[in-house]
Parts: C-alpha cells; sequence; structure tokens
C-alpha cells in the first residue's frame, strides 16, 4: 500500500467524515466547521470541490450519499439536533463550465432534541428511507414517499433504544427470508446497563419495528457498528467498534410457525481484536466484505482479513508518520512494495550477480542475464 | 499446517501526526485517510485538512502488467472449457500446454519490463521495473517448477531431464559470457574461458563444454591425450533417453559403468596435471567439496541440487526429491538464513502443494500468480489428491480475490467477470456487488454493463442501472433518454412520471421533442397507462397530420371513452377535435358526435362541482368557458350534418 494522492479538504476545523458515493466517483466531507463539501474525480484521477456550504449551525457529525437511482442526494447530522436532505440540482450550463454544483436543502429533521450522531440511508429496495439516531436514545425512521419530491419526509418510526445512541446500520440484505434490520450502539460507558448493541427488526403484521436482540457480551461503549454485505447467505456478519473490534454472526433461528415475534438469532463471535490498545472509533467494509477497517485510539488504521478458513488476521496498518508531506508522486510503483532488508543479501537466487561486480546493461533478450534475480518481498497479502 | 506468522504491513501516512486519530473511508481500489479526533461531543480543534488517498492494489496500474492480466485471462477461459469428462491421461498435454502458455505470457512480460527497464532515464523507474522483472522472473521460476513436478509430474529418468532444463533456462547467464569469450580475439585465453567451461559442465551441457575444450586442446599440443580422454569421458556420459527402448535399469548399469570410468581417471591421475581438467573430472563425479567451491558458478542451492542430482543420482525418484533438496539446501546454503523464495522452491520439492500457494500468497504482494496457479492445479485434480478438503474453497478464494482486485480498474474489470463467471459459490453474489458499481460514465459503458447483467439474468442489476440512468437523464431534462432507460428498467412508476412531463411539454409547447422513441414504443408503450396514452395521443397527431382524419378523430374519442387519457387531459383533446369537426367533409358521425359531447358534459360538470376557486384567475376562467361554448357550437353544427348526411340516401 502506499499513499498515491492527498487532497486538500480545506475545512476550517477537524473533518469528521468522509464518503465515497456509490460508484466512487464523488465524495462528500463533512466538518466541525459546519460545512460539507462535495468533490468530483476528473478524468485524470484528480479530485476537485464543487461544492462547499454551511449545512449547520454544530459540528456535522456524519455525511452519506444516497442510492443514485435517487438521484443526487446526501444527507448529514449535526451537534446542532437536526438531521438534513440535501439535493444536487442541476444549474445553469455557466456553473457547469466552471465546476461548480448547486445543492439545496429538501428537508431538516428536527425531531431530535439532541446531537444526532448518526444517519444512514436504508437499503434501496425499501425505498428512499433513512434512519437517524441520536444521543437521547432515540432511533427515527423518515421515509420520502414521492422520491420525485425530497421536500416530504415523514417520520414513520420512533424507536426508543433507552441508551445514548451513537451509530446505526442498516442490514443490506435484500433477500425475502430478511425483514428489514438494523443494529444500533450505545456508547454509554455505563457497563451496568448491559448490552450497548441492539438489533430492530421490521414485522410485517404490525408494522412496526421491534427488538430481536441485544448483544449482551458488548457491554462497554459502542462507537460504530457496521453490517457486512449479506453474500447470499443464511446468517448476517455484525462489526463493532468498542474497546476492541469484534466481528458477530447472527444466525437466524428457524421460527416456530404460530409466533410473530421478532427472529431470534443464535450470536456468535468470529473474531475479537484488542491490537487498537484502546477505544476503537470506526470500522467499515469494503464492497464485497472481505475487508474491514477499523481505526482506534493508536491512531491506526488496521485492515482485518479473513482466509479461506474464516481465520480473521491483521493484514495492514496505515499509521501516521507526522513527517511533513513531500513530493508526493503520482506515479505509482508497480508490483513492488517496501523492499525489505532481507532481500538485499548476497545470496542471490538465482543469476549469480556476486556482490560488487557491476552489471552491465546489455539489450534483453531471454533466457534472462544477470541484471536481475529473482525476488520476493515480503509483504502479506494474506489469504 | 501451521500458520506462518506474517507481521501486518505497515504504511506510514506522511502528513497525519504520530497517535492522532484517523478518519477512513473505504473507496474502490483505494482507502481514504484524514486525520480527525473522535470524541463524543461537539469536538472542535484544527486538525491537518489533508485527505490521503492510499492504494492498495498497485500492479493494474502498469500498463506492461496490465497485458500479463489481459493474455492471462485468455488462457485462464480456455482452461475452463476443457471438458471434465475427458479421461486425466489425454488431458495431461493439455494442461502442460495450458501452464507453458502461461509462462510465455509471464516470459514476454518480462522482457518488455526488461526493455523499459534498461531504457528509461529515470534511474527511479528503472529500479521499479527491475524488481518488478525480480518478482516475474521468480514466479516464472517456482511456476516452472511446479510444472515439472506437478502437472507433468515425470517418473524417475525424465524427472531429472525435466529438472536440467529447468535450471538451464533460469541461469542462462553462461550463455552471455560464452558469447562475449568466443568472440574475443582468442577464446581460448579469455578470462572467462574456464569458467563458461565449468559453467557448462555443471548444467550437463557437455556437448557445448567439448567444443569448448577443443579450443584450448589446440593450444596444448603437450596435454593432446589428455584432452582427449576427457573429451571421451564427456561424450560417453550416457543421458536417460524417455522416449528410447532403453529401460531404467539398463540405463543406470551403462551410467555405473561410465560413472566408474571417471572415478578410475581420477584414482589414477590422468588429469593431474592440469586442475582445470581435474576440476572438471570432480564435477563429473558429483563431489560435493568440489561443487561447493564453486558456488558462485552454481548461483544457487537448487542448482547444486540439480548439478549434484546429475552426476551422482540420475534415475532419482519424485519421493526422494525432497531429501535431496533439503540437503542441498542446507550445505549451499550454510549459516545464512533462506529467503521466501528459497522456502517456496523446497516446499515445492517436498511436494506440499497447499505450502507453496500459502507461501507465495504470503510473499507476492499479487494475486495473480497463485489463483492462476492454483486453478491449473485444481483442474489437474491435485488439490484433491493432496487431501486437502478445502482444495476447490482455496482455487475460489483466491481467484475471488484476484477479481476483486482487477475490478478496481477501469478497463480490466471486463477480464474480471469471467473469473467470477468460475466461481461457483460466490462468484455471482461477487459480481452483483462489483458490476453495480462501475461507475456508468457514459451511455456506452452503461450498455456495456448492462449487457453484462443481462446475460447473466441479474435482473436486479439490470433494474437499477437502468434506473440510474433514467434517473440522471431527466435530472439534466433529457426526457426521450430518462423515458428509454425507464422502459429497459421495466418501471412503471418512472415511466409514468415522465409520459407525464412529456404531456406536459407538450401542453406548453404544443410539439412532441423526442418523435422516433415515441413513435416506435410499440408494446412497450404497455408498460404504464399514461405512457399508453403518450403513444397513442401522439399516433393521433401523426393521423392527423397524414390527413387521415376519420381514423386520427376515432382514435381522439377512444382515448376518452377507454379512458385511456387522464381526465385533466381531456380538455386538450377535446380541443384537438376542434379543427376536425369545423372541416368541410363530416367526419365525426352523429353517434360519435353524441359521444363527445358526453365527454364534454361530463368534463364540465366535474369541473362545476369542484368550483371554481378563488385562487384561480378570473380571465384563465373566461378562457375556458369560451372554450367550452366554442366546443359546444361545433360539436351541434357537425351532429346537424352528420344527421342530414347519415340521412340522406346517396344517388
Amino acid at each position: 500500500m502506499f499513499v498515491a494522492r492527498s487532497i486538500a479538504a480545506d475545512h476550517k476545523d477537524l473533518i469528521h467524515d468522509v464518503s465515497y458515493d456509490f460508484h466512487g466517483r464523488r465524495m462528500a466531507t463533512c466538518s466541525s466547521d459546519q460545512s460539507v463539501k462535495v468533490w468530483d474525480k476528473s478524468e485524470n484521477g484528480e479530485w476537485l470541490c464543487t461544492a462547499s456550504w454551511k449545512t449547520h449551525s454544530g459540528s456535522v457529525w456524519r455525511v452519506t450519499w444516497a442510492h443514485p437511482e435517487f438521484g443526487q442526494v446526501l444527507a448529514s447530522c449535526s451537534f446542532d439536533r437536526t438531521a438534513a436532505v440535501w439535493e444536487e440540482i442541476v444549474g445553469e450550463s455557466n456553473d457547469k463550465q466552471r465546476g461548480l454544483s448547486h445543492w439545496i436543502k429538501r428537508t431538516t429533521l428536527v425531531d431530535s432534541r439532541t446531537s444526532v450522531t448518526d444517519v444512514k440511508f436504508a437499503p434501496k429496495h425499501m425505498g428512499l428511507m433513512l434512519a437517524t439516531c441520536s444521543a437521547d436514545g432515540v432511533v427515527r425512521i423518515y421515509e420520502a414517499p414521492d422520491v420525485m419530491n425530497l421536500s416530504q419526509w415523514s417520520l414513520q418510526h420512533e424507536i426508543s433504544c433507552k441508551l445514548s445512541c451513537s451509530c446505526i446500520s442498516w442490514n443490506p440484505s435484500s433477500s425475502r427470508a430478511h425483514p428489514p434490520m438494523f443494529a444500533v450502539g450505545s456508547d454509554d460507558s455505563n457497563i451496568t446497563y448491559g448490552g450497548k448493541v441492539q438489533i430492530y427488526e421490521y414485522n410485517e403484521n404490525t408494522r412496526k419495528y421491534s427488538k430481536a436482540e441485544t448483544l449482551m457480551t458488548v457491554t462497554d461503549a459502542v462507537h460504530d457498528i457496521a453490517f457486512a454485505p449479506n453474500l447470499g447467505r443464511s446468517f448476517h456478519v455484525l462489526a463493532i467498534a468498542t474497546k476492541d473490534v469484534r466481528i458477530f454472526k447472527l444466525v437466524p433461528l428457524r421460527k416456530e410457525s404460530t409466533t410473530t415475534g421478532p427472529t431470534k438469532f443464535e450470536v456468535q463471535i468470529v473474531a475479537q481484536f484488542d491490537n487498537h490498545n484502546s477505544q476503537v472509533w470506526r470500522v467499515s467494509w469494503n464492497i464485497t466484505s472481505t475487508l474491514l477497517a477499523s481505526s482506534g485510539d493508536d491512531g491506526c488504521v488496521r485492515l482485518w482479513k479473513a482466509n479461506y478458513m474464516d481465520n480473521w488476521k491483521c493484514t495492514g496498518i496505515l499509521k501516521g508518520d507526522g513527517s511533513p508531506l513531500t513530493g508526493l508522486s503520482g506515479q505509482p510503483t508497480a508490483m513492488s512494495t517496501v523492499v525489505g532488508s532481507s532481500l538485499q543479501t548476497s545470496q542471490n537466487a538465482l543469476n549469480g550477480l556476486s556482490a560488487g561486480r557491476i552489471a552491465k546493461r546489455a539489450s534483453f533478450a531471454p533466457p534472462l542475464r544477470q541484471l536481475t534475480s529473482p525476488k520476493i518481498n515480503q509483504s502479506p497479502a494474506y489469504y | 499446517m501451521e500458520e506462518v506468522d506474517v507481521e501486518p504491513a505497515v504504511t506510514n501516512i506522511p502528513g497525519i501526526r504520530h497517535g492522532k486519530h484517523m478518519g477512513f473511508a473505504w473507496g474502490p481500489g483505494d482507502i481514504l485517510v484524514y486525520e480527525t479526533l473522535h470524541r463524543a461531543s461537539g469536538a472542535t480543534g484544527s486538525g491537518c485538512s489533508f485527505i490521503y488517498m492510499v492504494r492498495k492494489d498497485e500492479d493494474i496500474y502498469s500498463p506492461i502488467l496490465r497485458k500479463l492480466f489481459n493474455e492471462s485471462h485468455h488462457i485462464f477461459v480456455g482452461l475452463q472449457t476443457i471438458k471434465e469428462d475427458l479421461p486425466s491421461k489425454s488431458k495431461k498435454p493439455q494442461f502442460v500446454s495450458i501452464s507453458r502458455n502461461y509462462r510465455s505470457v509471464i516470459r514476454a512480460c518480462m522482457e518488455e519490463l526488461q526493455q523499459v527497464a534498461v531504457s528509461t532515464k529515470e534511474a527511479e523507474m528503472s529500479t521499479q521495473y527491475g524488481n518488478q522483472v525480480s518478482i516475474l522472473l521468480a514466479i516464472e521460476l517456482i511456476w516452472n517448477l511446479c510444472e515439472v513436478l506437478f502437472i507433468d509430474a515425470a517418473p524417475a529418468g525424465s524427472l531429472l531431464l525435466h529438472l536440467l532444463d529447468w535450471v538451464r533456462l533460469h541461469k542462462a547467464d553462461v550463455d552471455e559470457k560464452a558469447k562475449l569469450v568466443l568472440q574475443s580475439d582468442s577464446p581460448a585465453e579469455h578470462r572467462d574461458y574456464w569458467d563458461v567451461v565449468v559453467s557448462y559442465v555443471l548444467q550437463g551441457r557437455l556437448e557445448e563444454a567439448r567444443q569448448m575444450l577443443v579450443k584450448q586442446a589446440t593450444l596444448r599440443p603437450a596435454a593432446r591425450n589428455m584432452f582427449k580422454l576427457m573429451d571421451s569421458l564427456l561424450q560417453k556420459m550416457p543421458f536417460y533417453n524417455p522416449g528410447g527402448t532403453q529401460t531404467l535399469t539398463e540405463f543406470d548399469v551403462k551410467w555405473r559403468n561410465w560413472h566408474e570410468e571417471v572415478d578410475r581417471c581420477l584414482k589414477d591421475n590422468s588429469f593431474a596435471s592440469n586442475h582445470h581438467l581435474e576440476l572438471i573430472c570432480k564435477i563429473l563425479l558429483g563431489d560435493e567439496d568440489t561443487l561447493l567451491e564453486r558456488k558462485e558458478l552454481l548461483s544457487s542451492w537448487y542448482h547444486f541440487l540439480v548439478t549434484r542430482l546429475l552426476y551422482c543420482h540420475p534415475t532419482v525418484k519424485p519421493t526422494e526429491l525432497h531429501f535431496y533438496a533439503q540437503s542441498c539446501m542446507t550445505m549451499f546454503l550454510d549459516l545464512s538464513v533462506p529467503e521466501p523464495l528459497d522456502n517456496i522452491l523446497l516446499a515445492a520439492f517436498e511436494f506440499d502443494i497447499h505450502q507453496v500457494i500459502k507461501d507465495c500468497s504470503i510473499a507476492l504482494n499479487n494475486w495473480w500468480f497463485v489463483a492462476h496457479l492454483t486453478d491449473l492445479l485444481d483442474h489437474c485434480k491435485l488439490l484433491q489428491s493432496h487431501n486437502l478438503h478445502f482444495g476447490s474453497n482455496l482455487r475460489e478464494f483466491l481467484l475471488l480475490e484476484y477479481a476483486a482486485g482487477l475490478f478496481t480498474h477501469h478497463s480490466l474489470w471486463q477480464c474480471a467477470v469471467d473469473y467470477f463467471d468460475h466461481c461457483p459459490e460466490f462468484g455471482r453474489v461477487y459480481l452483483e456487488l462489483q458490476i453495480e458499481r462501475v461507475p456508468l460514465d457514459t451511455e456506452r459503458k452503461a450498455l456495456k454493463v448492462l449487457r453484462i447483467c443481462e446475460e447473466r439474468q441479474m435482473s436486479e442489476q439490470v433494474r437499477s442501472i437502468c434506473k440510474i440512468m433514467a434517473m440522471r437523464a431527466l435530472r439534466n431534462n433529457r426526457l426521450g433518454s430518462a423515458l428509454s432507460w425507464s422502459i429497459r428498467a421495466k418501471d412503471a412508476a418512472f415511466a409514468t412520471l415522465i409520459s407525464e412531463r412529456f404531456l406536459q411539454d407538450y401542453c406548453a409547447k404544443g410539439t412532441f421533442s423526442d418523435l422516433d422513441l415515441i413513435d416506435n414504443l410499440g408494446p412497450a408503450m404497455l408498460l404504464s397507462d399514461r405512457l399508453t396514452f403518450l403513444g397513442k395521443y401522439r399516433e393521433f397527431h401523426k393521423l392527423y397530420g397524414e390527413k387521415r382524419f376519420r381514423e386520427a378523430a376515432k382514435l381522439l374519442l377512444s382515448l376518452m371513452t377507454a379512458k385511456i387519457a387522464p381526465r385533466s387531459f381531456w380538455m386538450t383533446l377535446l380541443t384537438d377535435a376542434l379543427p376536425l369537426l369545423e372541416q368541410k367533409e363530416v367526419i365525426f358521425s352523429a353517434d360519435q358526435t353524441y359521444e363527445l359531447m358526453y365527454c364534454l358534459e361530463e368534463l364540465t360538470s366535474s369541473l362545476d362541482a369542484a368550483a371554481p376557486g378563488p385562487d384561480r384567475p378570473m380571465q384563465e376562467e373566461d378562457i375556458e368557458v369560451t372554450k367550452v361554448e366554442l366546443l359546444r357550437l361545433a360539436l351541434a353544427r357537425n351532429l346537424a350534418s352528420a344527421i342530414v348526411k347519415e340521412g340522406t340516401v346517396e344517388t
């Protein structure tokens, strides 16, 4: 891994969230400076800021994109107790030429009486819906019944979780076998309050969300939570950022036909890592859920990967080294990594280029000459 | 099997302060990181406002390696189509040839890299290319050995011949050196002359060694007999001929006789007066100490191994290899620590396929090699025979990893599709997840992605892509494109919405845009009621334009009576009837006129019921009233003429 590019975000305060759009061609950033910026990737891979505007009257915690089926829509949530929905409108042609776009506020969701800590759009098969959670322990689910009119959002559900909420994640499964489901985490640090992760499931009959499960083993403050893409499996995988990184498997138990209550789950812990030493703040899956990334108090982003036997391991660490940025080469190196010292031993594996002899460069023809020898760079692509 | 514990690779991010919190976001093929502070409430404090893009898979951005990926893709697809039911014996040559194809692609790629490494002026780039060549060399070396041991699975006798070829191919600098020697004025006196001769002998290239020796012999007539003796020893050395009639035992006897003869020559000091020839003689006897003295010419323990086998155990069996390999490695490396490559090759000599794949995955920074090799070995049914119950899982796991990496590239993603197709367990769902993320930059690209999804009956992805395109077109006010995409998505609600826009546009401007599309809707028209109406209404205009008034009139009327037209549009339709009513010729029959009148009454009564809203400006109301009166008049007049016409007996 290597730093390929740096982007001057130019926020006047801390950045709290960066979010890619569905196709990875746009990105949104939000900050304590109360603004959101939208960035577009140019042909040559450069990120250009095409919009920047004040969104809230407090720190903006999270920003997230709706699925492009619904157009270009963003949601943000803030310390100012609100969440907001933004839509890009296709502006005048001269704006486009100047590389600018216009975002207008479609709605402000003002139901929370405390800081809104997370906002997430529901999986697209559910329609245009979003969930917010807030420090007062309430999850709210809103819906835009007319996707062409985003100024109309109705509060569909208000679910009291009793504990201050810090994060929410929708189960992305679109299988008919899985009713809509989300997990909510609480950053309440009082361990006597019990499990800090609750799973809610939608009931077709009552048309309400009800609690299906509380992960009783997670008693410390939870800062982030993420369902993995389902991959057509019958069970669900959930990553949790608490005092460590945990990965759980939720296996639905067979329902008895008479009961109409929520699904019961067998909760299995798949992995638990305390490498961050202290609090873990974010967890997130890549597209195919083959990699989990987490960030923590140790200042590192760690990448976790399972091998084909489902053993999870840390395979990469990103670490701030504090050195000033000097001329990043935009030119990525191919097939080479950090060259370890082990490579420089005098034992040359193949072509016997003895130490001290200078190989003269001549035209290359197979079979290969002594300029190079087969070498392997030790860098894990753990499998 | 024990897990090799590898420390995770650490990537330093310059610009992010040590110990500060780092935020991140997954992107396609990269991860964004930034400095932040995660605290529960109202955190502020200046941070550095930079975002860093960290790439994970770098190989695919090298244009030369891209060729490797593209060409190996074809070989891979070919391999998948080899029939399962063929007897395994007839498949073996096919597998070997596929393995060679893979290797020749690697070689071609190496050549090209080597050329640019040499020609580039930038030292940094040159090293970079050089590193890539090194890795490809290692890959080809391992692959070739795996081909010899696992795929070709040569038996005793042929095994050594294959190993010799392997060493000769990968230790080719002797040819380079020989060329220099031969081009010099006096080859036999060249500094490297003896190195070349000895190198030839070490590789068992005895014919070439003899030719070189002739040059020396002519210089030293005094030692002529000695050179002649050596020449005859070299000439007489038996090599096993797998195609011949000789049995392995017969060969062994013959070889032993030769070996004894060489031994006698050494013992009776036939070469004592020329230490070079004595050295060669000792090599021919496979003397370990002598060989180890020429380490720099052997350069690797596996060359040492093959030379030792050649001159001591030419009939080595595959099962005995590991023993010799281990001892040669230990002897040759002495006290230095084996590198990853050494361990991988040793594992191959031990026939531990799983360990080879595993070590390669860990040691190599790319999935290309392990994915393709494992796939090939799996097709050879080698993973099962080595009692790995997870054999095919391992294959799929590695292929998925490789294909997922390809998918992040703007053009290589199309190759990745075929890899996913050949992963029975998770291939499809991976493809579903990945393909919907392919940026739909242009309509053409969208159609390409769409075709891939359609071929695989990925209906949800097809719908979603069309919906995204329809939405985008609508946002940019390209109604025609939006309509055709929503028809493709079979999205009735959206088609209704866009039809509505078309009709609004028509009401405002009096003309239709995207006539081609609307004229050729065909059965797609039935997707939504409003779309049907749009299509039919446009048909009316066409008939009218072609002066087929009767048909036009009939269609217009049916739009209302069959309730195809939305009520809100009736007034427009009735207004459209006006010019038909005013034609000299009677077009609407009496019955049809009654029906038109009925429609008008139904409309006006419902308008009355709705009561004139206070917000409605007076002027507009007046226009509506005038319109209705005009219509009534025209209808009455038409009715009169129709009755007269229908009552008249034509004479």
